[in-house]
């Protein structure tokens, strides 16, 4: 019997190619291509999810129309900008300072790098919740040591509007400054030696070796960071759902937070999607050259 | 970086001293939010809202009590009328003017987590190998699109997707149901173990299979006794990273189960609301749900730079 799939060493290789693809193809395909066709469909529809047996009306862009006009999103917008460059900013700061530190090797450095890294590894719904504790007003331990340290008396971090977007940032950056220590870590690593000992016979300052050596060769992890973490944070919802669910008000309502209460709370669907889709080509930009960066480190 | 001792690149002492010493504080007080919750679980209610706040408390295992059971109120006259209590817990109940009431939900909810968890770690680690075994190996048709398109799954928003995925669920009757949320994870999980994966299985010299395949070895057998237990490190690896994915998953969770199927990220929350704020139980809840991500993160950190950067950096 002649098959051509079959060679005399059994499957050939390009069966066992397909074979061995496929199944991961096809899931991807479904659960994530085709949801996302779904959310197009949806976003020029007039649908809710609530009340499946009404008519769906066909209603063509209005809804990225109303999305891009309406004044609140302008506004969570603001919430998430504020988010991801203070939490961000504040993560490359810390991050790379404690890397440059750790690459002093000095005795147990990698024991107290692992402790640093516990937080990132934690659920971020859960991280949430056991700091509402700490941000107690009246027996939070975080207050207690803020004013341990001359603070203002009272305050509430998750009730004010001007304290609760740092409150989140602060959370972020506890829970994301290991993440990017780590990354840059092993960008500092990646330097090869001998061009400290070529600036070392040169006499150059320590100043000179850090802005015309050290940080140039951590660039291209230092932007690898910037954007992973930045997708992440714009993707924010666990951490910041249980922390503040978007409150005061909706100072801390980020565009994954609004597109839940749009969504899954007052259940307009067709603009819901509309939103998703639009987060999602920003995101899925991002991403681009997200990965473009990681093709690049991944050279050295 | 090697340096020799006494070379001008290695640090001076002082220098040295100076980056321990600022390392240190920094990691102590990075960790004492974990070190706090996990004493407050340990506490009774009066004491975990005192101010200022004890460090050192009288111990007590009231929270771990009221985070496995369901209890209700009494008089104290109907409390006084009870028969003494059996067990050193119902008098622990008794104690906050309570009688016991049967077991909380927290017993199923941890049980999900690991049902789901476990299952979703599989069928991603199997699919992800052998699908990384096929890019590392074989000649795939547009491998580098297709490559890019599985990382791109990653980092689409779960919030976006979720409306059609429920919509889907609910369609054909996966809406709160184990399986649901098992498929789900796994997809999700696919696109870092195959990426994981491959970096694995591209460190494998081909030699190894090659000459398995001259001993009389199809490709597959090759596959089974060769490949597969060279790549046994990077497999639990892969493996670690997609259980404590699927162990901290909260968005999907959330609006995808309400019951039956709802894991802990989305049900610890919900213990502070019983009753009154009751810290040390949320506290209780948050440790032994926390721990075994602490431990399996200090058995993965010499992969942790290697499984968050999709496999690219491997130092």
């Amino acid at each position: 019997m002649k098959n051509p799939l079959f060679g005399r060493q059994g499957l050939s290789d390009r069966a066992l190619a397909w074979l061995f693809v496929g199944p991961t193809i096809v899931l991807l395909l479904a659960f994530n291509i085709f949801p996302l066709l779904w959310t197009i469909y949806l976003s020029l529809t007039n649908y809710r999810a609530n009340r499946p047996n009404a008519d769906t009306l066909w209603v063509g862009i209005s809804n990225y129309q109303r999305v891009l006009n309406d004044p609140a999103i302008w506004e969570n917008m603001q919430a998430t900008a504020h988010f991801l460059v203070s939490s961000i900013a504040l993560q490359l700061l810390l991050g790379f300072g404690l890397a440059l530190l750790l690459n002093r090797r000095f005795r147990s450095h990698s024991f107290w790098s692992t402790a640093i890294l516990l937080p990132m590894m934690l659920a971020p719904a859960v991280v949430g919740t056991f700091w509402k504790y700490f941000f107690e007003p009246q027996y939070g331990i975080f207050n207690y040591i803020v004013n341990f340290f001359g603070g203002p008396g009272t305050f509430t971090m998750l009730g004010d509007t001007q304290l609760s977007p740092w409150a989140i940032v602060l959370v972020d950056t506890w829970m994301w400054t290991p993440y990017v220590m780590l990354l840059l870590l092993a960008g500092l690593r990646s330097i090869p030696p001998y061009l400290y000992e070529a600036a070392e016979i040169d006499r150059a300052s320590a100043w000179t070796k850090f802005w015309r050596i050290t940080l140039p060769m951590v660039m291209p992890f230092i932007i690898l960071a910037l954007l992973f973490r930045t997708i992440e944070n714009f993707k924010m919802f666990d951490l910041v759902d249980q922390l503040t669910n978007g409150g005061p008000g909706s100072v801390t309502e980020l565009a994954s937070i609004h597109l839940k209460r749009e969504a899954f709370e007052k259940w307009r669907t067709g603009y819901a999607s509309a939103l998703a889709i639009i987060m999602f080509v920003s995101i899925y930009g991002l991403s681009l050259v997200a990965v473009r960066f990681l093709e690049k480190v991944k050279q050295r | 970086m090697k340096t020799i001792p006494n070379s001008p690149l290695e640090p001076s002492a002082r220098s040295k001293w100076f980056a321990g010493i600022a390392v240190i504080s920094y990691a102590i007080v990075s960790l004492i939010p974990l070190v706090w919750i996990f004493m407050t679980s340990f506490r009774t209610p009066q004491d975990a809202i005192a101010y200022p706040p004890k460090v050192v408390t009288e111990q007590s295992l009231i929270g771990y009590v009221n985070l496995f059971t369901t209890r209700s109120r009494v008089s104290a006259e109907e409390l006084a009328a009870l028969p003494p209590a059996t067990t050193w817990y119902e008098g622990l109940v008794r104690e906050q003017q309570m009688i016991l009431a049967g077991p909380s939900r927290f017993v199923d909810r941890y049980t999900n987590s690991l049902l789901i968890g476990f299952g979703s770690t599989l069928l991603s680690v199997v699919l992800g190998t052998l699908a990384a075994y096929a890019f590392s190996r074989f000649r795939v048709p547009g491998k580098d699109d297709l490559l890019f398109f599985i990382l791109s799954t990653r980092m689409m928003p779960p919030i976006a997707i979720a409306i059609p995925i429920y919509l889907m669920f609910r369609n054909v009757g996966l809406n709160d149901t184990h399986v649901g949320l098992i498929l789900l994870y796994t997809v999700v999980n696919l696109s870092l173990s195959v990426w994981l994966l491959k970096g694995f299985m591209d460190e494998i010299p081909r030699e190894y299979e090659e000459a398995a395949m001259v001993d009389g070895y199809t490709r597959w057998q090759a596959f089974l006794k060769v490949v597969l237990p060279q790549a046994a490190t990077g497999i639990a690896t892969t493996a670690i990273f997609c259980l404590i994915f699927a162990w901290n998953e909260y968005a999907f969770a959330l609006l995808l189960t309400s019951g039956t199927a709802q894991t802990s990220p989305p049900f610890i929350p919900t213990i502070i609301g019983e009753g009154g704020l009751d810290w040390p139980a949320m506290a209780a809840g948050t440790t032994l749900f926390l721990l075994p991500v602490l431990l399996f993160t200090v058995l993965l950190r010499k992969h942790l730079l290697r499984g968050v950067t999709f496999g690219a950096i491997r130092k």
